[in-house]
């Protein structure tokens, strides 16, 4: 192969390829057989980090860039005047491999866009993928876009070979998707999430008869959605991403701050900032609830529709919801534990452990390493001092505030300055 | 004088290690300092010790703790010894003798300042094997080789070790600690510790004239990757530095490949 071509090639499909911003490589179980190439069980692991601090896993591409559709928010969309580029299956088979080899990448993540029909661009990934396992034994992750409309047939195919497929709902609300993306259909994106979601319950049935029934996309579906693009509300956002937790069994879904990349006039102007900010907190939410135990309408609700941006949602709620502190560190149970501001699911594992051999005080908490500036006021233990004036929610909060400097300040120091005044 | 300080020396190895724990219940020592051999000891009212490696010796003490504690805490302890950190011989000391006297297991009393000292070193270690796992660059040679020259924190290589030979099966490649001056290698059957002079500290490069042909070049197509998935506009220096530290990027072919 040309060098100098496949490099450009490599410029532009990885370029565009970057707004996909899943790049998990862990929850699989395929294992490295008969002394083949690549193992990929247990935790995924970074290889790299571009400046922009996020985590390179796999090797991200487009198949190809060209498309026939025309969604707004999209840099591949048909009218957008790019430099196009499309891959050989063998191409993208010999970089993945090239790749792994140097300990570059945990394996392939590879999408595409909409070339001729769904069908054909779903084929020419299961090819890809199928190549990879069936001629080179490669047992690293692999990572296949479901393509909106694809026949059940060749989502069956697809999820023999992969390790995960996604599909992603790009727009958080029906509404949305309509304004932004004309040409696509809601039940097509739903259906190829349907098929894999009902295919990985019947394999898991049929594996537990049969124990050589083959692996089928071992670590499972996951979506994204992009963030602040269409007007809508966190909790329009967190909503539906329960509902894809819940109704697909979604190992992850995503939220990525929508990217200025086109001056039309459904989206945000060119010169809006990525809402990072929001982005974060859009996770901490999903993290408080898969792993703490909150339910969705705890944090977000018709009373509280968006996050604060200046405190994380724990701590909002936990503010909204004084009558149920202070905690006892040394009675509370993991649920109490979980919920107190401050105190992550690590510091609480060690807690519940370290309290069977005695009381807790201020100087084992602090060594534990929780967050003190935030936990003090929620807590107590095996002290005579704790924290006990009754401050209204407001004033608590400008009272952490002060106390804790934030990476994001800059985001939102024009508020905090109005409220010292 | 009952109680006087004994200095142990060791030769470093993890079994000279438990041959000191062994040592100190043989001669109920309260007072002692177990410390490698090279470590300069200056202090005035301590006697000191070279305590010889007896496997024997150091498999009674390992077999013993094996049974009252989990594999878990085992890797624990382990990882917390190969931090090479200067006195963690006495934190593991402390534990290990503690487990063995009361016959029970004190990994989660996280209230015990010695005890969560090791969780924390334990985890600073394996942040650092798995960023080994991560960082490690592979250089084809003309001879089919896959080399890597390392520079870790830690003592590491016994750790990655595993990872690495179920990965890289069909290949075969040599990864090598430029600071401590050895090397795993696999030759497609199994994997050797090797001692030899090819790399030192002050010449940790592969000579071009022994790298494969189209090494480069694939070289060259990561780190254009590289360069390509960044997105400018969320351009994040801070939080890029905590992940990829500048202390590795001289090992990182997307850090040192030119483009252009």
């Amino acid at each position: 192969m040309s060098f100098d071509r496949i490099q450009e090639k490599l410029a532009i499909l990885a370029d565009a390829a970057k707004y996909d911003v899943s790049c998990a490589s862990s929850g699989s179980t395929r294992k490295n057989k008969d002394k083949g190439l690549g193992n990929s069980t247990g935790s995924g692991i970074c290889h790299s980090y571009t400046e922009d601090g996020r985590c390179v896993s796999l090797l991200k591409i487009l198949m190809t860039n060209h498309c026939i559709f025309d969604c707004a928010y999209c840099v591949t969309r048909k009218s957008n005047d790019i430099k196009r580029a499309a891959f050989k299956i063998q191409e993208v088979v010999d970089l993945t491999i090239n790749f792994y080899r140097r300990n570059y990448i945990e394996g392939l993540f590879l999408s595409s866009g909409i070339f001729k029909n769904a069908d054909f661009t779903m084929e020419r990934l299961v090819q890809v993928a199928k190549k990879l396992r069936l001629e080179e034994n490669f047992n690293g992750y692999i990572h296949l876009k479901s393509i909106p409309g694809a026949s059940d047939e060749l989502m069956r195919e697809a999820g023999l070979y992969a390790d995960r497929l996604s599909v992603n709902i790009e727009i958080p609300t029906v509404s949305g998707l309509k304004l932004l993306a004309p040409d696509k259909n809601f039940k097509d994106f739903i259906k190829p999430m349907e098929k894999v979601k009902n295919e990985i319950i019947q394999y898991q049935q049929e594996k537990k008869l049969i124990k050589s029934t083959p692996k089928y996309a071992p670590a499972g579906q996951s979506t994204q959605m992009i963030i602040g693009a269409a007007g809508e509300s966190d909790k329009d956002i967190m909503y539906s991403a329960t509902y894809y937790y819940k109704k697909y069994n979604m190992r992850r879904v995503y939220y990525s701050g929508y990217i200025p990349i086109s001056s039309d006039t459904r989206l945000p102007s060119l010169d809006t900032e990525v809402p990072v900010l929001r982005e974060n907190r859009l996770y901490q939410t999903d993290w408080l609830l898969r792993f703490y135990g909150f339910s969705v309408n705890e944090l977000l609700n018709d009373t509280h529709q968006n996050l604060d941006l200046q405190i994380d949602p724990k701590l909002g709620w936990a503010l909204r919801n004084l009558q149920e502190f202070p905690v006892d560190i040394n009675k509370a149970d993991k649920r109490m534990l979980a919920r107190i501001p401050g105190i992550g699911m690590q510091s609480v594992h060690k807690i519940i452990n370290a309290r069977r051999f005695r009381k807790l005080n201020w100087e084992h908490l602090k060594a534990i390493g929780i967050s003190m500036n935030r936990a003090t006021y929620f807590i107590t233990c095996d002290s005579r001092e704790f924290y006990t004036k009754d401050l209204t929610a407001d004033q608590l909060k400008y009272k952490i505030l002060q106390n804790i400097k934030s990476k994001y300040q800059k985001h939102f120091s024009p508020q905090l300055s109005l409220f010292a005044s | 004088m009952k109680d006087v300080k004994t200095i142990l020396q060791y030769d470093e190895s993890f079994d000279g290690f438990l041959s000191c724990i062994f040592y100190i219940f043989e001669y109920k020592l309260s007072v002692y300092d177990i410390t490698p051999l090279r470590s300069e000891t200056t202090e005035l009212f301590a006697s000191t010790t070279q305590v010889f490696t007896n496997p024997e010796k150091s498999k009674r003490v390992w077999d013993k703790f094996c049974e009252l504690t989990d594999k878990k805490v085992q890797a624990k302890v382990l990882k917390a010894f190969l931090s090479e950190i200067k006195g963690v011989e006495n934190t593991l000391g402390y534990f290990i003798k503690k487990v063995l006297t009361e016959q029970k297991d004190f990994s989660i009393d996280y209230g015990d300042a010695e005890v969560l000292k090791i969780q924390q070193v334990a985890k600073m270690v394996h942040r650092e094997k798995h960023r080994m796992e991560a960082f490690i660059r592979f250089q084809k040679t003309k001879d089919d080789l896959y080399v890597a020259t390392i520079e870790p924190d830690f003592n590491v290589l016994p750790l990655i070790l595993k990872h690495f030979e179920s990965r890289y099966a069909d290949q075969k490649w040599l990864i090598f600690d430029v600071k401590r001056n050895y090397g795993i290698f696999y030759d497609l059957q199994k994997v050797e510790t090797i001692t030899a002079d090819f790399f030192t500290i002050s010449n940790t490069k592969i000579a071009m004239e022994h790298l494969a042909e189209g090494e480069l070049d694939f070289q060259k197509l990561w780190a254009t990757y590289f360069s390509s998935v960044n997105i400018k506009s969320r351009k994040n220096n801070k939080l890029h530095l905590q992940h990829i530290p500048r202390r590795y990027w001289k090992y990182l072919t997307e850090k040192t490949i030119p483009l252009q």
